[in-house]
C-alpha cells in the first residue's frame, strides 16, 4: 500500500518539523483594523487605499485599490509598521526546499511567542513537482492558515499562474524575475521582482547551481518583515548541525545575500509583528501532527509498535523507529499491514501497550486483527492518518471518510474506541488519552488524524512532561488465581511470564470463550460475552466530558465538527456571530463511544449542522451526522460535506451552512475586499488551531 | 481482580499433568496427538519455568494446540501467528515462544509472514503439522497437496505445483530447518529439542496424517506400514572417509539438494546456521543508542527532544 516516496511532513532526524504551517492568528485578524483602532493593526500588505474600500464588492475593490509598486508618499519612512498577522505563501517545486524555509519561519514564530500555523501541499509524484508551503504568523491566536495570502513568493511561472488568485487584492507578489513574467495589466497586486535564481548563483559562487534559493528568499522575507535575524540564523545552524560546516556556511551566504538585497527600492514598506509576550511562562514548541502523535505516545509510555509505509502515516513510524530505542523500545517495519498489526498485538499481549497505524488502505488490511483485539480484549492503539479514499484514492489529500470504518470496520459486533484529534497540539494529548483508555478498558483504540494535521506545523505550549510521563513496566508479580475474561468485571490481562499459583493459566482467544479463554459454543455465553465487551465502552462513555459549546450557548444553529476542521469551524462561528447569527459549535474528540448528554445541547438549537470532509452518502448525511442521528434520534441534524480533498475555508463553511444568507461583504473576506479587524481574543477559544488552507490539489 | 500473594511457594516439578489442559478435539488417530505428546515430554525434560512457556497458533486443526497446553498462550487469526509470536519474542526475551500451525496457515495464507519471520531470524520455535489437506474445513486442496490429489476444490485432482516446505524455508533464510514424522516420536522430540536450543527462527515440518481426509498419505515414510524413514546423516567432523559423504547442515546448497529428493525424502536437520537474530540486533541497537544518550531517563530524553523543538 505504499506510495512510498510521498511523505509529507516527515520530521528530519533532529526533530525539526518539515511539514506545513498553520497560522497564527484567528483568520479574521489578518487585515487592518478599521480606522480608529488605537494601535493600527495595519493589514499586512494592504495598501492604505484598499483598506478604505472594504465595503466594496470585489470588482469595485479592484478598481479602488492602487496596485503598484510606486512608492506612496506617506509611506516613505522605512520605520517598520506593526502588524498582527500575515499569510505568506511560498510556491515553487518540492525540490526547492520551500518546506525547509517555511519551517524555519514557523519555528522562529514559535520562539518569538507568536502563534503560527502552516499549510502545505505536496505533489503525489515520486520526485519533484509543484508544491507550496504557507505560513501564517500572528500576534494573536491563529486558528487557520488563512483563506487568502498577503504575500506570495512565486519561484516559477506555473507558481505564479496557479497561485496568484489566492493572493489578496493589494497583496504583494514577490517573484523570481529570472523565471516569472507576471501580467502587469492585472492591477490588483503589488509586484516585486527579484532575480532570485541569478542572485543566489552569484552569491554562492555558482558551485551550488540554484540550490539555496529557498534560503535567499528567507533572507528577503526577514528584511521585509523585520524578523529577528540572530534567532533565525541560530535556527538555521541548528538545522544543519552535525552536517558539513560548508553547508551551514553556504546557507548563511544565501541568507545574507537575500537579506542585503535592496528590496526597499521596490517595496517601500517594511513590517514588524507586534510582540505580545506570553504571560503563562511556558515556552512554545513547534512540530507537525505526526510528530505530536509519536511524542504523545512516547509520553504515554508506549514503547513498542509496528507499521508499514504509507502516506501520510509513514512519518509517525519513522519517528518511532528512530526514537523508541532511546527508551529501550522497538518499532518494527513489518512485511505488510497484517503483519504490522499482528506484531503490535504480540507486543501488547506481552505486557507493553503497542501502536500500529496506517492510512485507510492499510487499516482495511488490519481489520481482521483489530476484530481479534476486540474479541480477545487486547489493548492496542491504531492510528489512521486519513487521506482521500476509497481504495488508493487521493494519497496526498485530506478527507474524513474513514470514520465509519474506524467505528464499524470488521465483521461481527466488535466494539472499539474511536478518538479524533482536533489540532496538532491535540494530536499529542489525544495520544496520551488513547493509551490511558486502551489500558484501563483493555480495548483497541483508534486515533483518527488526517493529511492536514500530519503535514502542518503548529506552535503550542510546551507540555509539562513531569506530570505526563508514564512508566510502562509490565507487572509480572505472581497471582494466586487468574481469570482473563470475568463476566462481571472489565478484563485486565496479565502478561505471560506471570506465575499463577493455582496452576491454571489463561488463554487469549478469538473464538467465543468462557472466563478462562477456552472455546465455547454456548449461546448464553456468546450473549454474555458480547454484552461484556460492549458494556465496558458504555462505562467509558460515562467518564467522557460533554463538549463545551463555543459561541452562543443556545440559538438557531449549532455546528458540529470532529477532527482537523476545528479551526475553520470556530472561525466560521466567530464571523457568523459578528453578523448577528445566533450560532454555536461543538467539536467531538470522542466519537465512539459518544459522550452522554450531548442531546441536551442539541435541544437548545433549532438547527444542527455537521461540517465534514466526506460524502453526503445515499441519504444526504455525512458520516458523523449518520451516527449522531442514530445515537440521539434527532431529526434536526443535517450536514454540510465536501469531497474536494482540501481543507475547509471559512467562507466555504459560512456559505454552505447559511445557504442563501448574505453576510455583509465588509465582514467576510472576499476577493479584493479588506477585512475589518475584529477582536481575536474571542471568548472561549482554546488553544486549538486549524488550517484553512486553500490548496492546489 | 485476582489478588497477589505475598508468600510465593516453592516451584514444583513441571509434570505432564501440570501442562495438560483441555482434551484435544482432534479426530481419533490424528497425527497431531503424537505431536502434543512429544511436546509435553520435551517440556518435562527441559523443566522450563511454567509461566515462561507461551504457546501460540493461527487457525486450523493443528492450531487448536494452545487450548491443549496449560500455559500462557493465544489462539490468533488465520495465517498471522508468526508476526504475533514475533512481537512477543522481541519484547520478552525471558519467554519461550512456541508456535504451532498447519500447512495452510504457514504456507498459504501466512506464507508472507513465514518468509519474513525467517528472513529476520526472529527467535521462536515454529512447528508446522503438515497433512497435505485442509482438514478443519473438510477436505479442500492445501498448498502442499500433491498434484492429482482429489479434494472438494479439485474433484478431478489437484493441478497446481505444491510448495516444497524445505526449499521455501531454505531460500527464505530460516536458520534452523528440520523435517520429521508424527509416527516417529523419538525423532520428533529430538527435533523439538534441537529447535528449542537453537537461537533464531527454528522451523520443523512434521508430516502429520489426517486420518479423515487424507489417510495413509505418509505411509511411505512409516516403517510400520512398509515405508522407510530415512534419516539425514549429519557430518561428525571426524576426518573419516565416511564423513565426506555426510550432510553439512550449514551448507545451503546441500540442504537444497536434499529437499529435491522425491517424496517421502529424508528426515532430520536440513539446515542450521548461527546468523544473528533480530532479537539480538535490536537489543544491540538499543544498547548503543542508550549509551549515546548517557542512559538518560525517559523524562530527560523527551524533554531534551522538546527543548530542540522550541
Amino acid at each position: 500500500m505504499s506510495e512510498k516516496p510521498v511523505q509529507p511532513g516527515s520530521g528530519d532526524p533532529d526533530g525539526t518539523p518539515t511539514g506545513v504551517a498553520n497560522g497564527v492568528s484567528s483568520s479574521d485578524a489578518t487585515l487592518p483594523s478599521s480606522a480608529g483602532a488605537a494601535r493600527t493593526t495595519t493589514a499586512a500588505l494592504q495598501p492604505a487605499s484598499a483598506a478604505s474600500s472594504t465595503a466594496s464588492p470585489p470588482p469595485a475593490a479592484s478598481a479602488a485599490s492602487q496596485p503598484s509598486a510606486t512608492p506612496v508618499s506617506d509611506r516613505a519612512d522605512l520605520r517598520p509598521e506593526n502588524i498582527q498577522d500575515a499569510v505568506i505563501r511560498l510556491a515553487g517545486n518540492s525540490q526547492d526546499g520551500i518546506q525547509t524555509a517555511g519551517a524555519f519561519l514557523a519555528r522562529l514564530a514559535g520562539r518569538s511567542d507568536h502563534d503560527v500555523m502552516t499549510y502545505m501541499t505536496i505533489p503525489a509524484t515520486i520526485s519533484g513537482g509543484p508544491s507550496i508551503f504557507q505560513v501564517r504568523i500572528g500576534s494573536g491566536e491563529v486558528l487557520s492558515a488563512g483563506d487568502e495570502a498577503d504575500f506570495l513568493v512565486a519561484f516559477y511561472q506555473h507558481s505564479y499562474q496557479d497561485h496568484v488568485d489566492f493572493l489578496k487584492e493589494g497583496g504583494v507578489l514577490l517573484y523570481d524575475s529570472d523565471n516569472v513574467e507576471p501580467n502587469f495589466d492585472d492591477k490588483r497586486f503589488v509586484y516585486v521582482g527579484v532575480p532570485i535564481t541569478g542572485l543566489t548563483i552569484e552569491a554562492l559562487g555558482g558551485t551550488a547551481k540554484d540550490k539555496g534559493k529557498n534560503i535567499f528568499v528567507l533572507g528577503l522575507i526577514s528584511k521585509i518583515f523585520s524578523l529577528d535575524v540572530d534567532k533565525l540564523k541560530k535556527i538555521i545552524s541548528e538545522k544543519f548541525a552535525g552536517k558539513d560546516e560548508s553547508i551551514v556556511n553556504t546557507a548563511m551566504m544565501a541568507f545574507q545575500a537575500g537579506y542585503a538585497y535592496p528590496v526597499g527600492k521596490v517595496l517601500t514598506h517594511q513590517y514588524q509583528f507586534e510582540h505580545i509576550p506570553k504571560t503563562d511562562g511556558r515556552a512554545q514548541i513547534t512540530m507537525d501532527g505526526n510528530q505530536a502523535i509519536a511524542y504523545g505516545l512516547i509520553a504515554a509510555g508506549v514503547r513498542y509498535g509496528a507499521g508499514y509505509p504509507i502516506t501520510p502515516w509513514s512519518s509517525v513510524m519513522e519517528t518511532l523507529r528512530r526514537e523508541l530505542p532511546k527508551y529501550g523500545g522497538i518499532f518494527v517495519q513489518a512485511e505488510d499491514e497484517l503483519g504490522a498489526v499482528s506484531l503490535a498485538l504480540g507486543f501488547s499481549y506481552s505486557g507493553y501497550l503497542a501502536v500500529t497505524g496506517s492510512a485507510g488502505p492499510g487499516i482495511s488490511l488490519k481489520t481482521e486483527a483489530i476484530g481479534w483485539a476486540s474479541m480477545a480484549e487486547i489493548p492496542l492503539i491504531i492510528c489512521n492518518i486519513q487521506r482521500g479514499g476509497p481504495s488508493t484514492g487521493l494519497p496526498t489529500n485530506v478527507e474524513q471518510s474513514d470514520l465509519h470504518q474506524a467505528i464499524y470496520g470488521g465483521h461481527g459486533d466488535s466494539p472499539r474506541v474511536v478518538l479524533a484529534a482536533a489540532s496538532v497540539e491535540d494530536c499529542f494529548y489525544i495520544s496520551i488519552e488513547a493509551a490511558r483508555i486502551a489500558r484501563k478498558y483493555s480495548t483497541p483504540v483508534f486515533i483518527l488524524s488526517d493529511t492536514s494535521l500530519a503535514t502542518r506545523i503548529e506552535a503550542f505550549d510546551e507540555p509539562d512532561l513531569s506530570k505526563l510521563m508514564i512508566d510502562p513496566k509490565p507487572d509480572l508479580s505472581p497471582r494466586q488465581t487468574f481469570k482473563p475474561y470475568p463476566v462481571d468485571a472489565v478484563t485486565q490481562h496479565i502478561p505471560p511470564g506471570t506465575r499463577i499459583l493455582d496452576g491454571k493459566y489463561p488463554l487469549l482467544s478469538g473464538l467465543e470463550h468462557d472466563e478462562m479463554g477456552h472455546p465455547t459454543g454456548s449461546p448464553k455465553l456468546h450473549m454474555v460475552m458480547t454484552a461484556k465487551r460492549r458494556n465496558k465502552l458504555r462505562k467509558l462513555a460515562e467518564e467522557i466530558p460533554v463538549p463545551e459549546v463555543y459561541g452562543d450557548q443556545e440559538g438557531d444553529t449549532l455546528l458540529v465538527g470532529w477532527g482537523s476542521t476545528y479551526g475553520p469551524i470556530h472561525d466560521a462561528v466567530k464571523q457568523a456571530r459578528e453578523h448577528g447569527e445566533k450560532v454555536g459549535a461543538i467539536h467531538l474528540r470522542h466519537l465512539h463511544p459518544l459522550p452522554n448528554g450531548v442531546e441536551k445541547i442539541f435541544a437548545k438549537f433549532k438547527r444542527i449542522v455537521t461540517v465534514e470532509m466526506n460524502d453526503q452518502g445515499l441519504y444526504g448525511f455525512g458520516q458523523v451526522a449518520i451516527i449522531l442521528r442514530a445515537r440521539y434520534c434527532e431529526p434536526k441534524i443535517e450536514s454540510f460535506t465536501k469531497t474536494d480533498g482540501l481543507t475547509f475555508r471559512v467562507k466555504e463553511i459560512l456559505e454552505g451552512v447559511f445557504k442563501g444568507r448574505s453576510f455583509a461583504a465588509r465582514k467576510i473576506p472576499r476577493d479584493g475586499a479588506a477585512i475589518v479587524h475584529t477582536d481575536t481574543a474571542a471568548e472561549g477559544v482554546k488553544s486549538v488551531r486549524e488550517v484553512v488552507p486553500q490548496g492546489v490539489g | 481482580m485476582p489478588e497477589t500473594t505475598t508468600a510465593i511457594p516453592e516451584r514444583e516439578k513441571l509434570t505432564k499433568k501440570a501442562i495438560t489442559a483441555d482434551h484435544p478435539t482432534w479426530c481419533p488417530g490424528c497425527g497431531d496427538f503424537a505431536v502434543l505428546a512429544s511436546f509435553y515430554k520435551v517440556l518435562e525434560k527441559k523443566q522450563l519455568d511454567h509461566e515462561k512457556i507461551v504457546t501460540l497458533a493461527g487457525i486450523g486443526c493443528s492450531s487448536r494446540f494452545p487450548y491443549f497446553v496449560n500455559g500462557h498462550g493465544a489462539h490468533f487469526i488465520h495465517g498471522r501467528a508468526v508476526p504475533l509470536a514475533s512481537g512477543i519474542s522481541l519484547a520478552r526475551p525471558d519467554l519461550h515462544v512456541f508456535l504451532f500451525g498447519g500447512d495452510g496457515d504457514g504456507f498459504s495464507i501466512g506464507g508472507n509472514h513465514l518468509n519474513h519471520g525467517a528472513r529476520k531470524n526472529i527467535n521462536m520455535v515454529y512447528f508446522i503439522m503438515d497433512n497435505f489437506v485442509y482438514g478443519l474445513t473438510k477436505k479442500q486442496t492445501s498448498p502442499t497437496s500433491p498434484i492429482g490429489f482429489k479434494s472438494k476444490t479439485d474433484p478431478t485432482g489437484a493441478i497446481d505445483q505444491p510448495v516444497n516446505p524445505m526449499k521455501q524455508l531454505i531460500s527464505a533464510g530460516a536458520t534452523f530447518i528440520a523435517r520429521t514424522h508424527a509416527t516417529q516420536v523419538k525423532h520428533m522430540m529430538e527435533m523439538i529439542e534441537r529447535a528449542f536450543d537453537h537461537q533464531g527462527f527454528s522451523v520443523i515440518e512434521c508430516l502429520s496424517e489426517c486420518v479423515e481426509f487424507y489417510p495413509d498419505v505418509f505411509d511411505s515414510a512409516d516403517p510400520r506400514k512398509g515405508g522407510s524413514f530415512e534419516l539425514i546423516q549429519e557430518k561428525k567432523w571426524d576426518n573419516t572417509p565416511e564423513d565426506e559423504l555426510r550432510h553439512d547442515v550449514t551448507d545451503e546448497l546441500a540442504a537444497y539438494k536434499l529437499a529435491q529428493l522425491p517424496f517421502p525424502g529424508v528426515f532430520g536437520v536440513f539446515y542450521q546456521n548461527d546468523r544473528p537474530t533480530k532479537n539480538a540486533l535490536e537489543k544491540k541497537w538499543i544498547q548503543s543508542t542508550r549509551e549515546k544518550t548517557g542512559n538518560a531517563s525517559d523524562l530527560e530524553l523527551l524533554q531534551k527532544t522538546f527543548d530542540r523543538m522550541k
